[in-house]
């Protein structure tokens, strides 16, 4: 998996890509969290998911545990661009409750 | 047609990709659409992962992996000679996990169970668990996507 960012208007993009599993999500993982500290004074989060082509639940967790993150900083967390398969998994598991796709 | 496979590899995540890569391989014949590659190849990670992070947690064994299909029905088996579960039904509720600190979302047979046709877990403590997964496969013809 690789992990890039850009940060404009108050806000931080991550932009996730590769497949993420338990094997790829542990390196991912510090990396988005040092992404989000080094910019904590943006108010949003927008975790862009366009170049992730596999994922399982290991995303699920990944994912909830960027949102507990970025509320302790008081961001607004979103996700943008799921492939299908990628909608499919986190539509199935109710992720959309915590994190709205935008 | 009726084709069948079996695999054994050691329980280290670097597997993880090899297994679900390699389940997709086998049922190209299959044609299925890509939806239903994406399905098998989710289930059988979530299986595969389970042998990792519960049935060898700190410390490495082996997972056995077979598939069988039978015209368009893939029937797939996994197991671990692992810790075990000492309650099945418990394990696949969703969102129950026992590794809460550890951001696990405890949704993985539950995710099996909607990505597949049919699924059955077998388990016995200190001895180990066997997924069986069936996926029925449509005709890759009609793919929309």
């Amino acid at each position: 998996m690789t992990v890039s960012a850009k940060a404009n208007d108050n806000s931080l993009y991550i932009y996730l890509s590769g497949e993420m599993d338990e094997h790829s999500a542990r390196a991912a993982r510090i990396r988005c969290d040092d992404l989000i500290e080094s910019n904590a004074a943006c108010c949003r989060l927008i975790l862009n998911l366009a170049g992730i082509r596999f994922m399982d639940s290991t995303g699920i967790g990944f994912l909830i545990g960027r949102y507990k993150k970025a509320k302790l900083l008081c961001m607004q967390i979103f996700i943008e661009n799921p492939e299908p398969c990628t909608d499919k998994i986190l539509s199935v598991s109710g992720l959309y409750a915590l994190i709205p796709k935008i | 047609m009726k084709n069948y496979m079996k695999l054994t590899f050691p329980s280290d995540s670097v597997n993880q990709s090899f297994a679900r890569s390699a389940v997709a391989s086998f049922i190209l014949p299959l044609n299925p659409t890509l939806s239903e590659l994406s399905d098998v190849k989710t289930a059988v990670s979530e299986a595969v992962t389970n042998c990792m992070v519960h049935a060898y947690r700190h410390t490495t064994g082996e997972i056995t992996l077979e598939c069988e299909t039978f015209g368009n029905v893939l029937h797939i088996r996994i197991s671990d000679t692992g810790v075990g579960i000492e309650n099945v039904e418990l394990a696949t509720t969703p969102f129950y996990t026992t590794l809460d600190d550890e951001e696990r979302s405890g949704m993985g047979f539950t995710i099996m169970q909607t990505f597949t046709d049919e699924l059955k877990v077998t388990s016995a403590k200190g001895q180990g668990t066997t997924v069986y997964m069936t996926k029925i496969f449509t005709d890759g013809q009609t793919d929309a996507e």
